[in-house]
Parts: structure tokens; sequence; C-alpha cells
């Protein structure tokens, strides 16, 4: 028998069909729907008169323009601090799941959530699935072993109507990540580090497989922080292995099998794994003993530098582009070459997504904050990425230390990560953000994003400028 | 899906690595829930000063750039976000394909969608042409679907790639959904078959 990498083993499994010369047909498990990139697919169904081929391997979410304010500090009412375009978006995704019978944790749901954090804390996520959204971060969902990747609004419509995709054959990339991280570096600065190695464009055409003793050492919410991220280097997805760990997160889940199919899925989601002597298209390795926390500066998520470190001169790099691109990253961000990012001042700090948005990030950024404040004039959002996860917080008392330290612990949501739903910056603000996108005006136009872990984010919460968390860590 | 066989056009130079679809259409123009109107907004914090009055220096409001329908942008254009708003906004401007070095993977299968042609070229080859559009902005540019190929007068014709499906489907102008749907029996047998495991 050939030796075959997880990815060949999940691909092949899911060939309906090939024609020649024509792409795969490939069959998806689990399509999760949300209010953003979907009006316009259900418009395409009912144009051509069809309807959803598996509503029951379809699950919907509100997310992306759902305001996170809520006076009394429940759901009830969070529509009023919408803008009227975001109302008819997300009541058009209401009518749309009632018409075509698909599932929806909606406004009033005790689920309700970031599409990315509600499928794994649901148990709708599961080893060897095939799984897409209308959205780029369903990445995060590779960190269950499950082909996962992101799609536009046609390819929505596509698989609504057929449960299948067109797509080529992706090539492999093996992501060896080696080496232990040192106490207060985290998969996010694991993940800013190796998009920086590789560059945005670095994973175009391929599916990445994390692997390494370091990855092996993650907790599932930390792999899912690194899955997530897989689009900003151009890799559509990225997988790793399931093991114990994702095994023992699953147990119990909502949607997880239950009694003798869980024995039976486990059996199978064992074989989930890359044969020995399988071979790879490409193979990357990132040894990350000797990592520090990682701030991003420019205006995509391959330009970072080590916490202490010091921002890169346009003169000393590569080609005309890279060097005018380099320019033009450090005048958007007002900076200049040669200077330290440490101590640089912040206006807010965001801490939540689909990167950073879970209970373990939150646990994190709560070390730091409890019993301290906020520095003056800081405006600092907690988002929860979904009400399990805001649930959970509050049962820990985290809300109350996010509280007392000053801080706004909100609803959840996208919010500022993609900032349609009015939590943004004003223009020229600086954010230390814990979400996956510095991009130009990517978190309210005009505004300025160094992207960091939920570490990095609260220390620099405490300071009012950027600071690396060790300093403030207790030994 | 508009058919695209044989383009002839002025090209607008957008000569920047990694354009993000964020910088294609901001996502607070997603709240849409057609597909129409997204041409004004392309580019918009580019192209727009905070009062909206057009940026005179930015290339889409340059008189020579009016009319083009071809866009002559960096490595990795359309990298970010997976919204098809980009495709979107870069046809209802007018623009019928991208010349680039490449494409990110998700852009690249929205334009395909959306009739809007990605033009992969190699490095050098984007080098030369920005030079001389650089020199000669009024300069012609004939894309051929049916050849691959690229030509302006006075340069070397480049070929680019293309699957036989996407430019089967763009010449004649069908869309992907119509041969999925017609896959209906062997979509049923794989979903049968899988019941069964």
């Amino acid at each position: 028998m050939t030796a075959k990498t997880l990815f060949h083993k999940i691909w092949e499994r899911h060939v309906v069909t090939q024609q020649p010369n024509s792409p795969a047909v490939l069959y998806v498990d689990l399509h999760l729907v949300h209010e953003v990139t979907s009006p316009q697919a259900f418009s395409g169904l009912r144009n051509r008169n069809l309807k959803v081929r598996q509503p029951s391997k379809t699950v919907a979410t509100i997310d992306h323009g759902v305001p996170t304010r809520s006076e009394d500090g429940s759901k009830i009412g969070r529509l009023a601090f919408a803008d009227e375009m975001s109302v008819r978006q997300i009541r058009q995704l209401e009518a749309n799941c009632d018409e075509f019978g698909i599932p929806l944790y909606g406004m009033q749901s005790e689920n309700q959530g970031i599409v990315h954090v509600i499928g794994p804390e649901l148990g709708l996520t599961q080893p060897g699935m095939t799984i897409v959204c209308g959205d780029s971060h369903t990445a995060t969902h590779g960190a269950f072993g499950a082909l996962a990747f992101g799609i536009g609004s046609s390819e929505v419509e596509h698989v609504l109507a057929t449960q299948c995709l067109l797509q080529w054959q992706p090539k492999t990339c093996a992501v060896n990540i080696e080496g232990e991280l040192s106490p207060g570096v985290t998969a996010k600065d694991v993940i800013l580090a190796l998009i920086r190695k590789i560059g945005v464009g670095g994973g175009v055409g391929y599916v990445f497989e994390y692997r390494g003793p370091a990855v092996q050492a993650m907790t599932m919410e930390e792999r899912m922080t690194l899955c997530n991220m897989t689009i900003e280097a151009g890799a559509r997805a990225g997988l790793v292995a399931p093991d114990q760990k994702t095994f023992d997160y699953l147990a119990g889940r909502v949607f997880a099998p239950k009694g003798e199919e869980w024995e039976r899925s486990l059996a199978r989601w064992k074989e989930l794994v890359t044969d020995e002597g399988a071979v790879f298209d490409h193979e990357v390795t990132l040894e990350v003993s000797d990592l520090e926390p990682v701030v991003t500066f420019g205006i995509n998520p391959g330009m970072s530098i080590p916490v202490n470190g010091k921002l890169p001169d346009p003169n000393t790099v590569g080609d005309e582009a890279q060097k005018g691109g380099l320019q033009k990253a450090l005048d958007y961000m007002g900076l200049t070459a040669g200077q330290q990012l440490l101590g640089h001042p912040v206006d807010v700090v965001f801490i939540g997504s689909c990167t950073n948005g879970r209970i373990s990030d939150l646990r994190l950024a709560a070390t730091l904050l409890k019993g301290r404040k906020i520095a003056p004039q800081m405006r600092v959002l907690v988002v929860p990425g979904s009400y399990s996860v805001k649930r959970q917080a509050e049962a820990e008392g985290l809300d109350q230390i996010f509280k007392e330290a000053g801080a706004e612990w909100r609803e959840p949501g996208c919010s500022m990560c993609i900032a349609m739903n009015g939590d943004q910056l004003e223009p020229g603000q600086y954010a230390v953000s814990t979400s996956n996108r510095n991009f130009e005006g990517r978190q309210g136009k005009g505004g300025r994003t160094f992207l960091a872990s939920p570490l990095t984010a609260a220390a620099t919460a405490l300071t009012g400028k950027i600071t690396d968390p060790r300093t403030l860590m207790q030994p | 899906m508009n058919k695209f066989t044989l383009l002839k056009s002025r090209a607008v130079l957008l000569p920047l690595d990694h354009v993000d679809t964020d910088q294609i259409i901001p996502a607070r123009f997603l709240k849409v829930t057609d597909k129409t109107g997204l041409g004004e907004k392309l580019f918009s914090d580019w192209r727009y000063l905070p009062d909206g009055s057009p940026k005179p220096d930015f290339v889409l409001n340059k008189p020579e750039s009016r009319g083009a329908a071809i866009l002559v942008a960096g490595d990795n254009f359309g990298c970010g976000s997976s919204r098809e708003h980009a495709p979107w906004a870069l046809t209802g401007f007018g623009f019928r394909a991208i010349i680039s070095t490449s494409f990110a993977d998700i852009f690249r299968n929205n334009a395909l969608k959306n009739g809007l042609l990605p033009v992969v070229v190699s490095p050098d080859y984007y080098h030369s042409l920005l030079r001389r559009l650089e020199n000669e902005p009024q300069s012609e540019l004939e894309i051929d679907l049916g050849t691959q190929t690229l030509k302006v007068a006075g340069e070397p014709v480049a070929y680019f790639p293309i699957d036989d499906f996407s430019k089967t489907c763009l010449l004649n102008g069908v869309d992907e959904l119509g041969y999925l749907l017609g896959l209906e029996e062997q979509i049923s047998a794989y979903e049968k078959s899988q019941m069964a495991v």
C-alpha cells in the first residue's frame, strides 16, 4: 500500500468523481454559513428554483455584523445597536434559514458565536471531515484533522445546491514546528513567526500539515489559533493530525458521536495520520525554542518582529517591490525604519476573534490583568468568541477581572477584527489586537493595527504601550 | 456568467504586491444582499478623500484610466478574505482581466466564476510590461483566451496558463453550478456509499 499523507487520505475519501481535464467533485461534510457571504448564494438558489440539498449538513450563525454592546448585559436587544443594513442582512439570513430549513444559531440562541468558535465547541467539527464556509478563516477547523477551507459566495451556492465543490487537488506542505515554547510565548507567536518566514504568499497552492513536537504539545485551542492564520500565509487549509487531545476535546460535545458510534468514529479517526514514508510536495521547518513574543508592525501579517526587535530598513531589503511595500507600510503605520516597537503608544487593545477569542485566550489575558488596572485613556475591549465562552468566563470570574481592570466586557461576535458592527478604530488610532489581519483600515478606516498574542495584548493594556508580556508575568 | 473570448483594452497600473481584498472592497461595504453597485466602492480607501471626493493622485481617478478593462497589479493579488465582493467590485468598475505574477487561491476561484480573467505572467514579463506601460500608458493590450496569449504591439507574445475546465466555462459563458447539477447521479451514489460506511 502506498504511504499517504493525512491530506491525501481525507481528499481521496471525498472525491465523488473527476472527469478528464476537469476539477474533482469534492463532497462537503459540513457547510457553515454566516450572514455576510450567503445572501447572494440563497438568491441564486431562488433564481434557479433549487433547494438546499443537505440542510442537516449545513449550520448557520450570525457573527460578522452583530453588535457586541448590550445595555443589560444580556443578548436581548443587541440589534438595537446595529445599523440598518446589518439588521437587514441578519434578518435576511434568518429568513433564508427558515425558508430552506437550515439550523441557525441566531440572535436568540445560547450557542451564537463566531462560526469558527462554535463549530468546534458544539462538536460539529470532527476529524476527517471536509468543512467549508464563506470565510477564509475556516482553516481553523483543520486543528481537528479536518480539511477545512474558505470559499466565495458562488461556491457557497454550489454547496447549498449540490453539497459539492469543484476543486483542483492542492499540493501538500509539511510544516515542522520544532522545539519547545518558552513561557510567555504562544501559538499566536508561532504562526506570526511562520508567516514572517515564508511570506504572505508563501503557501499559495498548498495545504499545510503542522507537525512536530511544538504542535503535539499544543492544546486544541492553541492548534486552532495556529491553523486559523494559515490563510495569512496564502495556504487555504492547515491540518493537524488528530490525537488523544483531539478525542478528549470532542468526547461528550453536543454533536460528537455517542456510544457505539463514538467507538466506530474513534477507530476511523485514529487512521488519520500521515503514513511513514509519505511524501510532501514541500517542507518548511520552524525552530521555536528561542522564539520571543511576536508583534506585527506593518500592513500584512508577514510584517512582524520579535517584541524586543527593531524595524527593518527598506534600504536593506530585497527588490524594488519589497522596498516600496515596506516603506508604504512604515508610512501608513507612522513608524520609522530601525526604531523599536517596544514602548510605542497604543490607544486600543482588542482581545477576541476567531484567532484568539476562546476561553484559554481569555484566561491568558486574565492572568496579567488580575488585580491590575489598564493604563489611563486606554480603551480595552474583551469580546468572547461565543456565548459558551462567555458563560464559562463568567463562571470563572474572568469577566470581573476584566471589568475591575477597566476593560469592556462584551457580547460575542467578530467585533473589531473586521469592524463591521460599530466596534472600530478611529482614523489614526493604534491598536494591539489578538485578531488575524493588520491590513490598512481592517479595524476601522485609517486605524493602525499591531497583531499580537493575548498575553502581549494584556500587557500592553496595562502599560498603554507595546510591552513584552514576560516582564509582567509572575516568575 | 459573462463570456470571455478576446479583450482589447488599455490597462491601469497598480504595481503593489499583496493587494488584499480589504483594500479592493473594505468590509463596511459587505452589508449588501446583492452583487450590484460595488464598482463605486472599489479601492474605496485609496480612491476617495475623507469628504468622499476622488483623490486626484490615485490611479483609478486619472483620466487615462477611464474605460480601461485590464488591471496590472503586483504579486499575490487578492490575498486575505474570501469575499466574492472583491471580483464583484472589480467587474462592477469595468475590469475584465487582471495581470499579475500570482493570485491568491480563493480570489482566483472567485474571479473565474465572475468572468474576470486572472492572467499570470512571469516576473520578467511583468516588469517589462510595467516599464512599457509607464512610458506609453495608451498602449493597447490584447488578451486572447482561446490561444492563451497576451499581446502588446512591439513586445514578445506572452502565454498564460489556465486549466481547460475554467477556460471552457469562460469561453462559453457557462457557470460551474450547471455542471455540478448535471452530476446528480454520481453525487447520490456517493451519498449512498457513505451511509453504508
